[in-house]
C-alpha cells in the first residue's frame, strides 16, 4: 500500500533531525496559525500563491533562496563542526551516513534551491521592467515555473525527516548513486527533486528568452538593452541549451534505479564514464547561468553608483556572448584525472583559459568604469568591489586548476572546493546580495538599510576569506574533499580557522535577516516615492515603486543606452507627471493551475521516490487534469480599464506630491 | 606540499609556474581596484569626473591583448605539460619500470604484484629510484589512486584498466588514499606506500611470502571485496594467475562475471579507456 | 506550454494585431521548446552511439532490426506528416470540417505507428531482449521509446485539439495551438528520419 515506505523510515534515533524537524514543524504551525488569526489565507492566495506578477513571482523565488539559504548554511556549518573536530582518529559528532547526506544536501540546495532561485528571481523582478514590458511572454508558465521549483525544494526538505537524503555528492556519480551501491530512497530525493524543479528551470529559460526577443519597448533594439538584460538573456540561452542535457541525465538514472537499465553499471555494457561527461556537459554551463546575471548585477552597480556610463559597453556584450559559447567546450576540466590522453586534456585545459580572457575582459571594465567616476560608498558598491577582488583570486586558481599537470595533483582536493566557493560565494552571493540591495526600493517600495547591509558585508568578505583560504593551504598537505574525518592533527588549526570563518559567515546572515527586519520596520522613514532612490540610469527606475501591476501606464519609448538616464540628461529634464490620457490594459489573470499542479508534482515526485504506484498515477492523473482545465480555460486575461489605471496612476502622483 | 617523486616536483614547479603567471595580471586588478576606489571616491571632488566617457580604443586593446598573452603562455605551457606529466607516459629510467597494479575494494586497496605473484592489502611498497607502472582498476564504484606526495593521481573504475607511472625518489613512508569519494568508508581508505631501498623491498616482498594466505578471484577474493572499513592490512603469499585482468574482465559481461570468469577471453571487449565526449 | 494568455504592448489602439501578435510569440516560444527538445534527442543519440558497442553477449544492433516493420512504420508517420499538413492547409482555408477529418486521419496513422513500436519493443523484450539486459538494449529502447513517448503525446494533443475544434471551431485560440502541434508533428517526423537512419539503418549494415 505504501512502497517503501513505513514508520521506520523517520530517523528518530537521530537527534539532530528531530530536533531541526521539531524546530520547523513548530514554525510552520505558528505561521499557519498567524496567517489565520490574522485572517490573511485569501490574501495569500490572491495576491501571491496564484500571482502571474513577475515582480511577485521574482519577490517569492528570493524568498524561498533566503530561506534555503539558512537550511543549507546549517549544513555548511555541520561539516565546518565535524572536520574541527575529526581529527587524528577522532569521528565527530557526525557519523559517515549523516555526514555524507549532509555535504550532498549542501551542494543540492547550494546550487539548486539559492543560488538558481536568486538568479532567476532577480530575473523575474528586473528584466520585464528593464525592457520596458508589462510581463512576460508566458505568465502562466513562469507561475508554473516557480511552484515546480517550490515542488523541488518541498522534496528536498520532506527527505530530512522521511527517509534520507542522497549520499553521493551533490551530482550523484555513477555507479555510486546505481540502485546496487545507494539501495536506499535518497538518490531517489535527488533525482525527483531535481528533475522536478528541472523542468520548471527549463520553462522559465524558454520564457525569458521569448520575452528579451519580442517584448522589448519601442526603439530598444539589441545593443539599446542594459547589461543585466543582455547577461540575462546569454544565462537563459544556456538554461535551455543545458538543462535538457540534465533532465536526460537523471532520467536515463531513474531508468537504470527503477527498470534495471544499464546506462552507468558497472557491467552490461554501462559506461559510468558517460555519466560523468554528461552531468558536468549540464554542470560547466550551469555556472555560467548563475555568474553571467552576477555580472549583470555587477555592471548595473557599477555604473548606477560612479554616475557615468559603463566602460565598453559592446565589450562587454561580447565578452558575455563568449563566454556563453565557451562555457559548452570545458566540461573535461572536471575529469582530467579520469585518464583521457593528453591531447583531450589539453584541448580542455586550453579552452577553458581561454574563458579568462572575456572574464578579465570584464574585470577591466569595471575598473575603466570606476575611474574618472565618483563613487559612493553603497553596499551594492562594496559587494561589486568586494567581488572584483575576490573573484579574481578566484579566477587565477580556476586557471591554476585547468592546467592538467597541476589538477593531477589538486583534483579532488580542498583546492577544488576552495577554489568553486570562491567564484561562487566571491561571484553569485556577493552579486545576488548586491542585487537585493539595490533592486530592493523596486520591489517593495523602500530601501533597505544600509548600516546592517555593510556589516552584512564585512562579515561575509571576512568570513569567506577565513574560511576558504585555510583550504587551499589545507589541500598543499594533502587535505581531500568529502572527508568525514582525518588521520593529521597538524591540520587540525586550520580547519578550527574555518570553522571561525563560517561563523563569521552565519553573522553575515543574521545581519542579512537583522537589515531586512529593521529595514522593514522602518519603511517610513527609508519610502523611495520616486521609484528612482539612487538616480538610476534604466528603465525600471522609470516606473513607480513598486510598480503598478501593469508596470507602465504608457510604455516607454528608448533611443539609447541607459535610456532612463538619457531622458533625465535632456534639456528640462525627465518630469513626472499625469498623463492626459490613459488606456485599456490588456493583462493576463492569476491562475490557480500553476500551484495546483506544483502541489500534484510533489505528490508524484514523493510517491516515485517511496515506490507508491497508486499515488504516482494519482498525482500524475492530477497534473494531467489540472492542465487540461487550464487548456479549455479561456478565462485566461482581461482589461484593467483606463478609469482604473487612471485611478491608481493619480494616487501615485498624489503620493509623490506629498513628498514633494 | 612536499613532494618527494621528480613527477610531484614538477607537478609543483609548474603549479607555481601558473601562480606567478597569473600574478602578472591579478597584482595589478587588486592594485586598480583599490586604488580607482580610493581615488574616485564620491567625497573625492578634486579628481577628474568624466561622466560620458565610455571607451578608449587604447585601454580596450591592453585589456583584450594583456590576458590573451598571459594565456597563450599558459596554453603553450598547459599543452607541453600536458604532454610532459600524461600519466599513461612511462617514465625513463636506467632502471626497469616494474608493475603494481591497484585495485579499489569497498573501502580498501588491493596491491597485486603479478612480477612476484604477491599481493598485499592498505599497504604498497615500492624500490626507490625505480619507475612503477600502476595499472589500476576498481571492483566497486569510482575512486581515485594517490598518493599525493609522489605526483599525479587517476581514476579508478570498474572494468576498465587505467594506470598512472609513478617513481619514488626519497626512501620514506606516504600516505596514499582514494581522493574520489566513494561512500561511507571512504575516508578511511588509506594505505602505506612504503618507498624503499632495494634490499628492504625484496626484504618486504619476503615478508610477504611469508603469509599463510593466498588469494583465489573464485575464493576468498570473493569474500576480501565485501565492503569493510578501515581494514587491516593484509599479506598474501600467493594469488590466483591473472587476477587483475579477471577482475577487470568480470564487469565486461554480467552473465558470466562469477561462474565463468576464467573463460573472460572470448567475451572480452574493449572498453573505450579515455573519457568520451558525450556531446 | 501554448496556454498562456500574452499581454500587449499597445492593446486599446489595436485590437487588430493583438491576437496576431499572441499567436506569432506562441508559435515562436514553440520552437524555442522544439529546439530544447532537440537537445533531449541529441543527448539520447550521442548515449545510443557510446553504447553501441555495450552488448554484453546479448545482440547488438543488427540482430534486433526488422526492416520492414521499421518500413511500415516510417511510411506511417511520413504520410501523416503530409495529412497534417492538409489539416493546416484547411485551417488556412476555414474549412473546420477538412481540419477534422484531416486531424482523424494523421490521427490513426500515428495510432498505427505507436501500435507497430508497441509491437516491435514487446516482441524484443519476449525474446529476452529487454532493455534491462544490456547497456546497448537500454540505449536502443530509452532513445526510440522517447520518440515513441513523443508521438504518444502528440496523440493525446490531436485528441484534445479535435475536441476543442469540434467544440469553438477555427479561433484565436484554436488556431495558434494547431500551429505548434503541427511544428511538433513534423519535428518529430524528423527526428524519426534520424533515428531512422542511424539506428535501423545503419544496424542493419553493421
Amino acid at each position: 500500500m505504501f512502497g517503501k515506505l513505513s514508520l521506520d523510515s523517520i530517523p528518530y534515533h537521530e537527534p539532530i533531525i528531530m530536533v531541526t524537524a521539531a524546530v520547523i514543524i513548530l514554525g510552520g504551525a505558528t505561521v499557519f496559525g498567524l496567517l489565520t488569526y490574522f485572517k490573511k489565507w485569501g490574501y495569500l492566495w490572491r495576491e501571491w500563491i496564484t500571482s502571474i506578477d513577475h515582480k511577485k513571482l521574482g519577490i517569492m523565488y528570493f524568498l524561498v533562496a533566503l530561506v534555503m539559504l539558512i537550511r543549507g548554511f546549517a549544513d555548511a556549518i555541520m561539516m565546518r563542526t565535524q572536520q574541527a573536530i575529526a581529527a587524528g582518529g577522532a569521528e565527530g559528532y557526525l557519523p559517515p551516513h549523516h555526514y555524507d547526506q549532509i555535504f550532498t544536501a549542501h551542494g543540492v540546495i547550494m546550487i539548486f534551491f539559492v543560488a538558481m532561485p536568486m538568479v532567476i528571481g532577480l530575473m523575474n523582478l528586473v528584466v520585464p521592467l528593464q525592457i520596458g514590458a508589462r510581463d512576460v511572454a508566458f505568465p502562466f508558465m513562469n507561475n508554473l515555473s516557480f511552484w515546480l521549483t517550490v515542488a523541488g525544494v518541498v522534496l528536498v526538505n520532506i527527505s530530512l525527516v522521511v527517509g534520507e537524503f542522497a549520499k553521493t555528492g551533490w551530482l550523484a556519480y555513477a555507479p555510486l548513486s546505481g540502485i546496487k551501491y545507494s539501495p536506499d530512497v535518497g538518490v531517489d530525493y535527488w533525482i525527483w527533486a531535481l528533475q522536478i524543479s528541472g523542468i520548471g528551470t527549463t520553462l522559465t529559460g524558454i520564457n525569458f528568452f521569448v520575452t528579451i526577443l519580442k517584448m522589448r519597448t519601442k526603439g530598444m533594439t539589441m545593443f539599446r538593452m542594459p547589461i543585466f538584460t543582455w547577461t540575462s538573456l546569454c544565462a537563459n540561452v544556456l538554461i535551455i541549451a543545458s538543462f535538457p542535457i540534465l533532465t536526460v541525465t537523471i532520467a536515463l538514472l531513474t531508468l537504470d534505479r527503477y527498470l534495471g537499465f544499464h546506462f552507468f553499471t558497472n557491467d552490461m555494457g554501462g559506461n559510468m564514464m558517460m555519466y560523468v561527461n554528461l552531468i558536468w556537459a549540464w554542470g560547466h554551463p550551469e555556472v555560467y547561468i548563475l555568474i553571467l546575471p552576477a555580472f549583470g548585477v555587477f555592471s548595473e552597480v557599477i555604473a548606477t553608483f560612479t554616475k557615468k556610463r559603463l566602460f565598453g559597453y559592446k565589450t562587454m556584450v561580447w565578452a558575455t556572448v563568449a563566454i556563453t559559447i565557451l562555457s559548452f567546450v570545458v566540461w573535461l576540466h572536471h575529469f582530467f584525472t579520469m585518464g583521457a590522453g593528453a591531447n583531450v586534456n589539453a584541448f580542455f585545459g586550453i579552452t577553458t583559459m581561454i574563458i579568462a580572457i572575456p572574464t578579465g575582459v570584464k574585470i577591466f571594465n569595471w575598473l575603466f568604469t570606476m575611474y574618472r567616476g565618483r563613487i559612493q560608498f553603497t553596499s551594492p558598491v562594496l559587494w561589486t568591489i568586494g567581488f572584483i577582488i575576490t573573484f579574481t583570486l578566484g579566477g587565477m586558481t580556476g586557471v591554476m586548476l585547468a592546467v592538467p599537470g597541476a589538477n593531477f595533483v589538486l583534483h579532488n582536493s580542498l583546492f577544488v572546493i576552495a577554489h568553486f566557493h570562491n567564484v561562487i560565494i566571491g561571484g553569485v552571493v556577493f552579486g545576488m546580495l548586491a542585487g537585493l540591495t539595490f533592486w530592493f526600493p523596486k520591489a517593495f517600495g523602500f530601501t533597505l538599510n544600509e548600516k546592517w547591509g555593510k556589516r552584512s558585508f564585512w562579515c561575509w568578505l571576512v568570513g569567506f576569506y577565513m574560511a576558504f583560504m585555510p583550504l587551499y593551504a589545507l589541500s598543499f598537505f594533502g587535505a581531500m574533499r568529502r572527508m568525514q574525518s582525518y588521520e593529521p592533527t597538524g591540520w587540525q588549526p586550520l580547519m578550527i580557522v574555518a570553522w571561525v570563518g563560517a561563523v563569521i559567515i552565519a553573522m553575515g546572515i543574521a545581519c542579512l535577516v537583522i537589515q531586512i527586519i529593521v529595514s522593514v520596520k522602518d519603511r517610513e522613514k527609508n519610502r523611495d516615492l520616486t521609484g528612482d532612490p539612487w538616480d538610476g540610469r534604466t528603465l525600471e527606475w522609470a516606473a513607480a515603486s513598486p510598480p503598478a501591476h501593469y508596470n507602465f501606464a504608457h510604455l516607454p519609448t528608448v533611443s539609447s543606452i541607459d535610456a532612463f538616464w538619457e531622458m533625465k540628461q535632456q534639456p528640462g529634464g525627465f518630469k513626472r507627471e499625469l498623463a492626459h490620457e490613459f488606456e485599456d490594459i490588456h493583462m493576463p489573470k492569476n491562475t490557480t493551475e500553476g500551484p495546483l499542479i506544483g502541489l500534484f508534482a510533489i505528490v508524484f515526485g514523493f510517491a516515485l521516490i517511496w515506490h507508491i504506484w497508486w499515488l504516482a498515477i494519482a498525482g500524475g492523473l492530477g497534473i494531467f487534469v489540472t492542465f487540461m482545465f487550464r487548456i479549455f480555460n479561456s478565462d485566461t486575461d482581461y482589461y484593467v480599464d483606463a478609469a482604473e489605471v487612471e485611478k491608481i496612476e493619480r494616487a501615485y502622483y498624489k503620493r509623490l506630491e506629498v513628498q514633494v | 606540499m612536499d613532494p618527494s617523486g621528480e613527477i610531484g616536483q614538477g607537478l609543483k614547479s609548474l603549479i607555481i609556474t601558473a601562480f606567478g603567471l597569473m600574478l602578472i595580471v591579478v597584482i595589478p586588478v587588486i592594485v586598480m581596484t583599490i586604488l580607482f576606489a580610493w581615488k574616485y571616491r564620491g567625497t573625492n571632488l578634486a579628481a577628474k569626473y568624466t561622466p560620458n566617457w565610455e571607451h578608449s580604443n587604447v585601454i580596450e586593446v591592453f585589456v583584450w591583448a594583456i590576458p590573451c598573452v598571459i594565456i597563450l603562455f599558459l596554453a603553450i605551457l598547459t599543452w607541453q605539460t600536458s604532454h610532459e606529466y600524461d600519466p599513461h607516459k612511462p617514465i625513463a629510467s636506467d632502471e626497469q619500470t616494474m608493475t603494481i597494479d591497484a585495485v579499489a575494494l569497498d573501502w580498501k586497496w588491493l596491491f597485486i604484484y603479478p612480477e612476484q605473484g604477491v599481493a598485499s592489502v592498505n599497504e604498497l611498497a615500492m624500490p626507490v629510484d625505480t619507475p612503477v607502472h600502476f595499472r589500476v582498476t576498481s571492483a566497486t564504484v569510482m575512486n581515485s589512486f594517490m598518493i599525493p606526495s609522489l605526483g599525479s593521481q587517476i581514476y579508478a573504475m570498474a572494468g576498465m584498466a587505467n594506470d598512472v607511472y609513478l617513481e619514488g625518489n626519497e626512501i620514506g613512508i606516504y600516505r596514499g588514499r582514494s581522493t574520489n569519494y566513494s561512500g561511507e568508508g571512504f575516508s578511511e581508505m588509506l594505505f602505506d606506500a612504503h618507498v624503499t631501498s632495494v634490499d628492504n623491498f625484496d626484504a618486504w616482498i619476503n615478508e610477504v611470502r611469508q603469509s599463510s594466505e593466498s588469494l583465489r578471484f573464485q575464493g576468498n577474493y570473493q569474500d576480501l571485496a565485501e565492503p569493510s572499513i578501515a581494514h587491516p592490512i593484509e599479506h598474501f603469499s600467493d594469488v590466483s594467475p591473472n587476477l587483475y585482468e579477471d577482475i577487470v574482465s568480470s564487469f565486461h559481461s554480467g552473465q558470466e562475471s562469477q561462474e565463468q570468469a576464467g573463460s573472460h577471453a572470448d567475451q572480452e571487449q574493449s572498453m573505450p579507456m579515455s573519457a568520451q565526449a558525450a556531446e | 506550454m501554448a496556454t498562456d494568455t500574452l499581454k500587449q504592448h499597445d492593446a486599446h489602439a489595436h485590437d487588430g494585431h493583438e491576437h496576431h501578435d499572441t499567436g506569432a510569440i506562441k508559435v515562436f516560444g514553440f520552437w524555442v521548446y522544439l529546439m530544447s527538445d532537440l537537445v533531449i534527442f541529441g543527448t539520447l543519440f550521442a548515449t545510443f552511439a557510446v553504447l553501441l558497442s555495450g552488448t554484453a553477449g546479448g545482440p547488438g544492433a543488427s540482430d534486433i532490426v526488422e526492416l520492414p516493420l521499421i518500413f511500415v512504420s516510417t511510411i506511417f508517420l511520413l504520410v501523416s506528416s503530409f495529412t497534417f499538413g492538409l489539416a493546416i492547409l484547411a485551417q488556412t482555408a476555414g474549412d473546420k470540417g477538412g481540419v477534422l477529418k484531416w486531424l482523424a486521419v494523421t490521427f490513426l496513422l500515428g495510432l498505427g505507428f505507436i501500435c507497430l513500436e508497441i509491437y516491435e519493443f514487446h516482441h524484443l523484450i519476449a525474446e529476452g531482449f529487454g532493455p534491462d539486459r544490456s547497456a546497448f538494449l537500454s540505449g536502443f529502447f530509452t532513445l526510440v521509446g522517447t520518440h515513441g513517448l513523443h508521438v504518444s503525446l502528440g496523440l493525446v494533443w490531436i485528441l484534445i485539439m479535435f475536441f476543442q475544434i469540434s467544440k469553438q471551431g477555427l479561433s484565436d485560440v484554436t488556431k495558434p495551438r494547431m500551429l505548434c502541434l503541427s511544428l511538433f508533428w513534423h519535428f518529430l517526423d524528423i527526428v524519426w528520419i534520424c533515428v531512422f537512419s542511424f539506428v535501423y539503418l545503419f544496424g542493419a549494415m553493421s
